[in-house]
């Protein structure tokens, strides 16, 4: 890991701003600053809180937002929760998949993007929804999905 | 935060300061100088020389665009050189009508904007903030005195959404700009803790909530004013007071609403709820990744303690209290109260044996009390307005049959098959018919509503039947139909939703999110769902059926929280009401709506 990256860390961990400073809250900073959990911020994580190496994989293991490699450059969420699945979410999941060459959940082959399942992302109002980089879309159809998907891949390096 | 050609002003509104200054005005107070202040800043944003337009981009906003709306009205204001304050608001609760723009000109109406998209707002620059002349054909309607409104444009209190609503949480809602407590203040924000800090005891606060008859909104409709006594008995000086926004009920989105649109009236009320159970510390829980309702929230928590209105000796009251907000990972189950407080804690949501109750060890090991973000939300009108206000809306009790009086609002949020999705405030007391059918318009399409699925995945279904959508809003008619009124998430699945297959979709949520604690919720999660699985694909038989009356049972008996004692639900709830749809799998072989060819259901085991 390079030193840029552990400084992230070290920043990330040391200097949240809210005063109740948690072995989750500490995992979500790292998440938000690198986008991922490497095993030098559970190190880190343990430090600071005083716990064990253990103790923060087993919170990190229970939350399934957090990712324990490098994320690809473009994180792609459908929603299944009931308020899209009555309004066509498996078709969105389906082109998503699609799009991306995928059969599940994950990364694709080329690193480039990841397609994760949500079970709600909040805005039922406009199911079916997706998110692309954290950005929510809906409603959209099978064919927007596709369309909104190979926008974000051409569009090159997140945000 | 509002916005003048690039510098940061603060404004607020004028409609509804009438509980303020009318107890502050006795002593010469702290609270007056931040009112007058609220009020300057207020006056300048709505009656100063240039115009306001406020853009939604809450959750639902940003999902239809509402960013880029609101990047194309300020492009366009410094393209075309016209002056006007632009502000983020969160939402009106006409999600159908999202991207919405309003324009409210010095002195002229307010006027709405829907669907407005990128190119639509140029012309609506153009033509209104710039030219003074509303575009009657982009107009959902306006609002201000109805002999003045624009030609062509209908009062936007006149539509079916909003004609039948009372509004007291989501008083604000769409309004103020959610980042900034001068608005909230100018609004009336804070009279009724100033009221409660200079006029009132702890006691005579608690009382007032008692005496409102306001029932946790949380989902299980537990008297606030008898939990807080609870907390308040507890002689100890170190006591928590939580606020649950981890609203992972897909189909609910009334808390983030709240938070994203109103955050300061939830601060305020956590506050009032600290004084009332003599507590010191606020938590506000919040599922990380949300960030219109954790950066809204946080953005008010900090000015308020700027304005001394959080943190030591309140308003020179002597009263103190401090507020955060608590991040928590992906977990439905840390909605559930102790798992809340073991992932504030920082550990895995998981949650804890009772007792010891919560009242009596709760977060860190100190007393503490949990409240819904809508529970708190109606504190402040309630202790300005006074209980028995907020008592004489709502349904009286009639307990001969069980009914314990529901007082106060329903705020609920319609998705699916609906033609008006989104949030509406209504009085408890009103029908699903009228909500579902006067207000919301029914299913689309001409299309027959077939089923409800209410207060969460765990809520389970309802038929949409006549008998059915004559229930009125209120927790024990609710729970007496065997349906949970619960959070307020409505779903509507019309003719063409197959209940086994919404049924299988429900369980696959519940599995995918069991935390894991107690196997009976854990493995019966799986069962269930493998059963029903098996069951759309048409190969179930009829032993299927026993074998998951039989798990659902275990289930109930065996599991620490709701997420397993109630997981059954769904089931049952879609064999009471649609039985002979199953059966069509089972003995005909035959689907019964329009099933997806696969079936997908995601699945978790949380390790």
């Amino acid at each position: 890991m390079d030193n840029a990256t552990k400084k992230l860390i070290t920043d990330a961990v040391g200097n949240q701003p809210q005063s109740t400073v948690t072995v989750l809250s500490s995992l979500l900073a790292v998440e938000d600053a690198i986008g991922y959990i490497p095993k030098e911020a559970v190190e880190a994580v343990a430090q600071r809180m005083a716990a064990t190496v253990n103790d923060v994989w087993a919170v990190a293991t229970f939350y399934p937002n957090f990712r324990f490699d490098p994320p690809t450059e473009h994180r792609i969420e459908v929603c299944w929760g009931p308020s899209c699945h009555v309004m066509g979410a498996t078709g969105v999941i389906a082109a998503a998949q699609d799009a991306l060459q995928l059969s599940d959940e994950g990364d694709t082959p080329d690193g480039k993007a990841t397609l994760r399942y949500n079970t709600c992302l909040g805005a039922c109002s406009h199911a079916p929804v997706m998110a692309i980089d954290h950005h929510l879309a809906g409603p959209v159809t099978p064919d927007s999905a596709r369309a909104r998907i190979a926008a974000s891949l051409s569009a090159g390096g997140r945000h | 935060m509002t916005t003048t050609a690039g510098t940061e002003i603060a404004g607020t509104e004028i409609a509804g300061t009438e509980a303020a200054g009318a107890e502050a005005a006795e002593t010469e107070s702290q609270f007056d100088g931040i009112l007058a202040e609220a009020n300057r800043r207020w006056e300048a944003l709505t009656a100063g020389d240039a115009p306001w337009v406020r853009v939604g981009t809450g959750l639902a906003g940003e999902a239809a665009g509402g960013f880029e709306t609101l990047a194309a009205a300020r492009a366009a204001l410094d393209a075309q050189g016209v002056k006007a304050n632009v502000s983020e608001v969160g939402t009106l609760g006409l999600c159908f009508a999202e991207p919405l723009l309003d324009v409210q000109t010095p002195g002229g109406p307010r006027v709405f904007y829907q669907n407005v998209t990128p190119e639509m707002a140029e012309r609506i620059v153009a033509e209104h903030v710039g030219g003074g002349n509303p575009v009657a054909e982009y107009a959902l309607g306006y609002l201000g005195e109805r002999e003045a409104g624009p030609e062509g444009i209908a009062h936007l209190d006149d539509h079916p959404m909003r004609a039948l609503e009372t509004r007291i949480a989501l008083r604000n809602a769409g309004h103020i700009d959610p980042s900034d407590i001068y608005q909230y203040i100018a609004n009336g924000g804070y009279a009724a803790l100033n009221k409660a800090l200079t006029a009132m005891t702890q006691d005579d606060t608690l009382n007032e909530v008692r005496s409102s008859g306001l029932r946790g909104r949380g989902g299980a409709a537990f008297p606030a004013g008898v939990k807080w006594g609870f907390l308040a008995g507890n002689p100890d000086p170190d006591k928590y007071i939580l606020c649950n926004c981890e609203e992972g009920d897909p189909g609910a989105f009334n808390d983030r609403g709240i938070l994203e649109s109103d955050p300061a009236t939830v601060v305020e009320g956590i506050t009032i709820a600290g004084y009332a159970c003599r507590a010191n510390r606020g938590y506000i829980f919040i599922r990380h990744g949300h960030n219109q309702p954790i950066d809204r929230t946080r953005a008010v928590i900090a000015q308020a303690y700027e304005l001394g209105l959080l943190g030591e000796n309140i308003l020179g009251s002597g009263f103190s209290f401090d507020v955060e907000v608590a991040l928590t990972g992906d977990s439905y189950v840390s909605g559930e109260e102790t798992a809340l407080m073991e992932a504030i804690e920082g550990k895995r949501s998981m949650p804890r044996f009772r007792p010891p109750f919560p009242a009596q060890v709760g977060v860190f090991g100190q007393p503490s009390n949990i409240n819904n973000v809508k529970t708190l939300a109606y504190v402040p009108e309630i202790i300005a307005r006074g209980g028995q206000w907020f008592a004489d809306i709502g349904t009286p009790a009639d307990r001969d049959n069980g009914i314990n009086g529901s007082s106060g609002t329903a705020i609920l949020c319609l998705s699916g098959a609906i033609t008006y999705p989104g949030l509406v405030e209504v009085p408890l007391g009103m029908t699903l018919r009228q909500v579902l059918f006067d207000m919301a318009g029914g299913a689309p399409n001409g299309k027959r509503m077939k089923l409800l699925q209410t207060g969460g995945p765990l809520g389970g279904v309802l038929s949409a039947s006549d008998e059915n959508l004559d229930l009125v809003l209120d927790f024990d008619v609710f729970r007496m139909a065997g349906a949970i009124l619960g959070s307020g998430g409505i779903i509507v699945a019309d003719e063409d939703t197959c209940a086994v297959d919404l049924t299988r979709n429900l369980i696959a949520f519940c599995q995918y999110e069991s935390c894991g604690k107690c196997f009976p919720c854990r493995m019966g999660m799986s069962h269930l769902l493998e059963i029903l699985e098996r069951i759309s694909r048409l190969e179930g038989t009829e032993e299927d059926l026993t074998l998951m009356r039989s798990v659902g049972e275990n289930m109930q008996a065996g599991s620490l929280c709701g997420h397993g004692q109630l997981g059954f639900n769904p089931v049952s709830s879609a064999l009471r009401y649609f039985g002979d749809e199953f059966e069509a799998h089972i003995r005909e072989k035959r689907h019964t709506g329009d099933c997806p060819e696969q079936v997908f259901s995601p699945r978790l085991t949380r390790r």
